[in-house]
């Protein structure tokens, strides 16, 4: 299971938070602070693999994260995940960003999280892993976003009409 | 109205949409907390309005703040309000926001249910997707209960994306909503073999997810799960399958050896890291599951390290870790094969990455030998010095103190040394671990009596230096060493060179700064150290000495009776008290070191852990019953006796220190100064110079010096670990000369060549001697301490409710709740109330109709399943009647919808179980049930002799004589008690089979007894079957594999388990297996040999280990115990000789070995006991002395039942034999005495049976 996926940026600030299980606002933000303080001390090239964080976790747990530029892309997952396995699907989901995007950069994480938690929506369900096929995420994630924008251009037309 | 519509969407125009948001934010960094709230406020407006749009928009504005930490629950309402919003971009909206801040207590949620209900039913499946989503963040309870079957009908959605996610969020509600499990496991178990590879992929998610909790409910799938590691590509499944074999080999060491060869087969196919990783981990998992030691599983383990480490040696620190990982999981059953990689572990200690230094840590504490302890140890030390985190360093710490005290010190052949790392170890600064070192001191000062001298030595140096210890803030944790060193330094007082030292330096004014637990302790000891000091002074004639030893008690003591620690002032004002009592007698020349010393005679001996929690509760005391009535409710507060204790209290009590002002204290700390100023004691000389200057008078005006704590601290006068090594070192050299000389001398007397192993040349284990001889004291147990671990399971743990029999057939009061009208449901939006009131009805008429549907397919699927097991029994038939098996093929469908519910409970459950025994028994052919079945048939594999020929040919012996081998009961009993003895005797050899057969008992009890805590005595089946001084025979008649039910005329078959142990210095070889068949029961074996040949043990056996084996017989009836006489020869082989050896054997089969453990369902029990077919007896059980649930155990264990139903001291049990005759038993006990109604239609089998029983209990 995962426990929660976590983005923020190289000084910490959240750019997506997703937990599977509840927490309040208060320890959340203490879950992001902590992990970005674990994780942002590393090295470049040691291990993707984090043990000992207080907050979340505990012995069977652990943070699986790779750092992309300016951002980190944390998962937090009990030892029924594969590690490998985590490590790739971070790479699924980054390349996901990427093709949605065109070209991502941090800047459409800032303004559009709203997508990314739709993308991630197609990956990862409660907890689980729901898709790792990269073509059959974004064929959805496409079709999602088609039936919304022929959605607002009812809005937006009957809107004028008013 | 309109002109608020238009007004609204004027508004709309200017208001901040999600991106405006963020970018205001990034504009005001300065006052960023003020922008928001004004933003807030803002979207509360717009959240006020009645456009949609507008509040979508403003939803999805706060899920953004709910991420940067702001509470936005006071919104739920609007995010439940734009969820039901129709359009799919605002539901979309409003289900992230949903599912970003709603949880169990957010009570809104009950408004849900039916929005959520309708979205699921939607015809646009990303509604139903993004509801399902939403969903598997917030489901209650309640919802999943509302839910269940909705999402159950989604599992068999059209669309594939559908199917994913209903399949996918089972999970979820399984875990909300435990009864769902079962109705819904069957379509579950279908989904494994969906076409589509995502649906397919989410089950296998959802069954490892639910296994790996409760593995054993899961193991009837391994056969599928096998099947789809075969055949599936994707590596997402393989590797989620692969962990999931991991979490069941442990269940079914059978599975084990089924795995290793296609698992092998990936490991050296596969180019997937991830998968090669998982790989390896099962492999492991597997050899630990296998009894150790088996010969043709070497090459498994060396391939696996093998692998490993490639892992480890790889640039990629990710491989390195999980390889580090893994290799640890080695190490707990193979360490040799782990050891010869020390020195990459050793490397990986120097790694930049702390998570691969921790994981090196890790692998550590199973490299260690006598010979290198203190080697890694210093390595480790050094490592200490250097680390920069304190959380390393603390790791360090733990990881030394975990190495040198594994398994009772087994590896410390020096105390002193250890004692002395243990000292160096204080010297870390801001360590949390003090208590753990200050633990580990007094454990080998107590239980080490040799080196209590040193240890004392030690101790009072540090207590000397204490200052040293206590001095800075940042040292807090490490001061817990002093309470070891204090309490060390009193109990063992007559060790001490400087009995007065220690004392004064146990009353030092300082003293008072600790915390008060140590400050108890260091009273305490206090007086110990004073009854020493007083007895040594007492025989000195000095008089006046150890009335000066007194006054500085009674001077020093007043400090800690005003402390304001509760322990502390109690213990001190006693001793005060007592002293000056003392003082009073020694000044009347009263002799009083002898009565004083008398107070604290006696030797304190460690308890174990736990002891405490083991000491049975004896019979008929009921912790929980009240001993006086219990006090009504009526009574009022006041009433209550704790009132008037509570007013009371004052009086008693002695002055309260918080009563004490600040006057006060000043006063009396000047009266402290002024006392320690003429306190000739205090001056007292002392070897180190600090302390001098310590404690010169006047201290507080004196700034204490800052130590640099950069600088490692050495106390002086502590003697360093490293001159032990050294010391070490040399003793051993010279050990080892005088052990050659000895051995040249030896080999001069005799050489005969035997016991050439010695000379070899690094030193082996055995040749280090520990340095003084060491007594490890063990820890006390209390008298018949109950000796089975207790289960330390989370009693909150959510997975615990899953823990659901998924075999048993569904009951009708099991079936998920279908919706339908109910009161509760009142709260409902009023434009939604019509249109779902409207909708009701039909939908409801066409479910069920559905589900009508659904349950004519399952049967129809379980028909046709059953018609393949009938064709899998084809293949093991053949030779049988075309018309029988066709007959047999009918007989489901021709019954009676009712009875064959209730007849079909016991076949179908058993047929179960049986097939995984069939699949298991084959041994390692590829799977495919029905390819094995041919293969089976085709060509018995002639590795796999032992287990694969029953199966494959099951002779069929053409005469029905029963054999006349009436063994006189009287004989047997008196074997079997032998047995039994010897037995007993061997229990303490042989954990590893009890392990296993502990497993069996808790899991027979299970099925009526969930609800007893108290742990059961371990309990076995094997018995000694031979042995003499070569080799040992254990037997169990382990399981049986079971046969078309009720006909007699097939050959049934049991097989047995035999554990072969080397108990000679020599190597075993061919060994050949053997019985005498008799007309009744036969030796199955492979086709082409005579029936006097005997059957060749599939291994050999190295000296002192051992092995099983299992040999199957046919057995033509079984209502009789059968005894075969057998014989077992083998080659002994030496270094230089070779002799054919032989052991003769007597197999037993009990009656009891022909019945298989079948569950059975209360209401099919007392069909079966109305049917009046069955014929009764009864027997009698006097002076049985166990709890109930421990009786019931016994029979479920030792005799294959299981519980129907228990009713306080009366339970009802079930078996079925091999042939199928119904065992049924009436269990009731009254004090002592058990009274065993039974019923079977078989009564010589029950006569017999029953006669096992009683004798069973007879010997306990």
């Amino acid at each position: 299971m995962i426990k929660a996926i976590l983005i923020f940026n190289n000084h910490g600030k959240p750019r997506l938070s997703k937990f599977y299980e509840h927490y309040n606002e208060d320890t959340e933000q203490q879950i992001i602070r902590e992990t970005f303080h674990l994780v942002s001390k590393r090295d470049e090239n040691v291990c993707n693999f984090l043990e000992g964080g207080m907050l979340i976790g505990g012995s069977d747990y652990k943070l699986i994260y790779r750092h992309y530029a300016t951002l980190y892309f944390v998962f937090c997952v009990d030892s029924s995940e594969s590690e490998l396995g985590i490590l790739d699907l971070i790479q699924v989901f980054v390349e996901t960003l990427d093709k949605c995007f065109e070209n991502v950069c941090e800047l459409d994480l800032i303004f559009h999280v709203d997508k990314v938690h739709n993308i991630l929506a197609e990956m990862v369900m409660g907890g689980m892993v729901l898709e790792t096929n990269m073509n059959e995420i974004i064929t959805q994630v496409d079709a999602q976003n088609k039936m919304e924008k022929s959605e607002t251009f009812i809005f937006q037309s009957t809107r004028q009409d008013r | 109205m309109a002109l608020k519509i238009v007004k609204g969407s004027i508004d709309r125009m200017f208001d901040k949409n999600l991106q405006d948001l963020v970018r205001g934010i990034r504009n005001h960094k300065e006052d960023e907390a003020k922008y928001i709230s004004t933003c807030i406020d803002e979207i509360k407006q717009e959240l006020k309005q009645d456009n949609i749009a507008v509040k979508a928009n403003a939803v999805c504005k706060l899920t953004y703040l709910q991420m940067l930490g702001y509470d936005v629950s006071w919104a739920a309402f609007n995010i439940v309000e734009v969820m039901s919003s129709s359009k799919f971009t605002y539901k979309r909206i409003g289900y992230l926001a949903a599912s970003q801040c709603f949880h169990e207590s957010t009570d809104v949620i009950m408004l849900t249910t039916n929005q959520i209900r309708k979205d699921l039913s939607s015809p646009n499946q990303y509604d139903t997707g993004v509801a399902l989503t939403g969903l598997s963040c917030f489901v209650t309870p309640d919802l999943a209960r509302d839910l269940a079957n909705d999402i159950m009908t989604l599992m068999s959605h059209t669309k594939p994306y559908i199917r994913k996610k209903a399949v996918l969020i089972m999970y979820k509600v399984f875990l909300k909503y435990p009864e769902s499990l079962r109705p819904a496991f069957p379509r579950l178990k279908e989904k494994l073999e969906d076409p589509d590879p995502g649906v397919q992929s989410a089950a296998v998610n959802v069954i490892c997810e639910l296994a790996r909790r409760n593995p054993k409910n899961y193991l009837s799938l391994a056969p599928l799960f096998f099947k789809l590691m075969t055949s599936s590509t994707n590596n997402w499944v393989l590797i989620k399958i692969i962990k999931l074999f991991g979490a069941l080999t442990p269940l079914e060491p059978r599975l084990g050896k089924k795995l290793i060869e296609p698992l092998t087969n990936l490991i050296h196919s596969t180019s997937a890291m991830s998968l090669l990783y998982e790989c390896v981990n099962t492999v492991i998992a597997v050899l630990i599951s296998l009894s150790s030691g088996m010969p043709n599983h070497s090459a498994s383990i060396q391939l696996c390290v093998q692998k490993l480490r490639i892992l480890i040696e790889d640039s990629d620190q990710n491989l390195k870790y999980l390889g580090l990982l893994a290799m640890s999981k080695i190490l707990k059953t193979h360490p040799k094969s782990v050891q010869s990689h020390k020195d990459l572990i050793l490397q990986c200690l120097d790694d930049k990455d702390e998570s691969i230094r921790l994981r090196a840590l890790d692998l550590l504490y199973g490299m260690v030998s006598k010979k290198n302890l203190m080697e890694i140890v210093k390595k480790l030390m050094l490592h200490v010095d250097k680390a920069e985190g304190t959380t390393y360093r603390d790791e360090l710490l733990t990881k030394i103190i975990d190495i040198c005290s594994q398994s009772n010190y087994q590896y410390i052949t020096n105390f002193e040394w250890y004692i002395s790392i243990l000292v160096e170890l204080t010297r870390l600064e801001g360590t949390r671990h003090g208590h753990l070192i200050a633990s580990q001191m007094l454990d080998v000062a107590i239980r080490v009596k040799a080196i209590r001298v040193f240890a004392v030595a030690q101790m009072a140096t540090l207590l000397d230096n204490a200052h040293l210890l206590t001095g800075n803030v940042q040292r807090k944790g490490i001061c817990e060493v002093l309470y070891a060193a204090a309490w060390i330094c009193g109990e063992f007082s007559e060790h001490l060179e400087n009995p007065m030292q220690t004392l004064e330096a146990m009353l030092r004014p300082k003293v008072a700064t600790l915390p008060g637990h140590i400050q108890a302790v260091y009273v305490q000891n206090a007086a110990k150290l004073f009854a020493t000091v007083l007895k040594s002074q007492e025989g000195n004639t000095e008089g006046t000495a150890a009335q000066e030893t007194s006054q500085l008690m009674i001077d020093r003591l007043p400090l800690f009776v005003q402390s304001a620690n509760l322990e502390v002032q109690e213990r001190a004002s006693c001793i005060l008290q007592l002293v000056k009592y003392i003082q009073k007698l020694q000044q009347k020349d009263v002799e009083v070191a002898e009565e004083v010393c008398a107070l604290f005679a006696g030797e304190l001996n460690p308890v174990a852990p736990k002891a405490q929690k083991k000491v049975p509760v004896p019979e008929g005391l009921d912790l929980d019953a009240w001993i006086n009535e219990p006090p009504s409710e009526s009574e009022s507060e006041d009433e209550q006796p704790r009132a008037i204790f509570a007013k009371e209290e004052p009086k008693h009590s002695r002055p309260r220190h918080t009563e004490v002002d600040e006057k006060e204290l000043a006063r009396r700390r000047e009266a402290r100064k002024q006392e320690q100023a003429n306190n000739p004691f205090y001056i007292k000389a002392s070897p180190s110079s600090q302390k001098v200057y310590q404690e010169a008078p006047g201290v507080e005006h004196i700034p204490v010096v800052q130590i640099d704590l950069s600088v490692p601290l050495k106390v002086p006068g502590l003697p360093m670990s490293d001159q032990y090594v050294k010391l070490e070192e040399e003793r051993r050299q010279k050990e080892r000369a005088e052990k050659k000389k000895k051995d040249k001398k030896k080999r001069k007397e005799k050489r005969s060549g035997r016991g050439k192993k010695h000379d070899s040349g690094p030193e082996s284990e055995e040749d280090i001697t520990p340095a003084h001889m060491v007594d490890i004291v063990t820890e006390e147990m209390p008298e018949n301490a109950l000796p089975s671990d207790d289960d330390e399971k989370d009693p909150n743990d959510p997975h615990k409710a899953l823990d659901i029999d998924l075999d048993r057939p569904l009951a009708d009061s099991e079936k998920l709740p279908v919706r339908s009208h109910r009161a509760a449901e009142a709260l409902k939006s009023p434009a939604e109330d019509g249109e779902a009131e409207s909708a009701a009805p039909p939908e409801l008429k066409k479910k069920s109709s559905k589900d009508k549907r659904e349950k004519k397919k399952d049967k129809d699927r379980d028909r046709k399943k059953s018609k393949e097991e009938k064709k899998k029994k084809k293949h093991k038939h053949e030779e049988k009647e075309e018309d029988l098996l066709g007959g047999q093929a009918d007989e489901p469908v021709v019954q009676p919808e009712e009875t064959s519910e209730v007849a079909a409970l016991p076949s179908s459950t058993s047929a179960e179980v049986s097939d995984l025994d069939f699949w298991l028994s084959n041994a390692p052919v590829p799977s495919n049930t029905q390819e094995a079945a041919t293969v089976a048939e085709a060509a018995p594999v002639p590795e796999a002799a032992s287990c694969t020929a029953p199966d494959s040919e099951p002779d069929e012996p053409k005469d029905t004589e029963l054999e006349e081998t009436k063994s006189s009961k009287h004989k047997k009993k008196k074997q079997k008690k032998e047995k039994e003895e010897k037995e007993k005797k061997k229990k303490k050899k042989h954990h590893h089979h009890h392990h296993h057969s502990d497993g069996g008992a808790e899991e027979s009890v299970q099925n009526g007894t969930v609800e007893e805590e108290e742990p059961l005595p371990p309990m076995s089946n094997y018995c000694l079957l031979a042995e003499n001084s070569y080799i040992k025979m254990m037997m169990e008649d382990a399981d049986q594999v079971n046969d078309i039910q009720g006909n007699l005329q097939d050959g049934s078959q049991v097989v047995v388990s035999v554990i072969f142990e080397n108990k000679c210095e020599s190597f075993l070889k061919s060994m050949e297996f053997n019985v005498l068949d008799s007309l009744n029961c036969k030796l199955q074996r492979p086709e082409g040999s005579g029936p006097h040949d005997g059957l060749t043990v599939p291994f050999q056996l190295p000296p002192g280990v051992s092995n099983e084996a299992r040999f199957v017989f046919t057995v033509q009836s079984i209502v009789m115990p059968q005894k075969l006489k057998g014989t077992l020869t083998f080659i002994v082989k030496n270094e230089d000789s070779s002799t054919h050896e032989k052991l003769d054997f007597k197999l037993h089969f009990t009656c009891t070995s022909y019945l298989i453990t079948t569950p059975c369902y209360s209401d099919a029990f007392a069909k079966l006991l109305e049917s009046g077919d069955l014929k009764g007896s009864s027997v009698r059980l006097e002076g049985v002395n166990m709890p109930f649930h421990h009786l019931l155990a016994r029979i479920c264990f030792h005799h294959h039942f299981s519980v129907v139903e228990r009713i306080d001291s009366c339970a009802s049990m079930y078996s079925r034999s091999i042939q199928g005759h119904h065992v049924c038993l009436l269990v009731k006990t009254s004090d002592q005495t058990v009274s065993i109604d039974a019923k079977c239609d078989e009564p010589t089998l029950l006569g017999n049976v029953l006669d096992e029983i009683k004798q069973t209990f007879s010997q306990c």
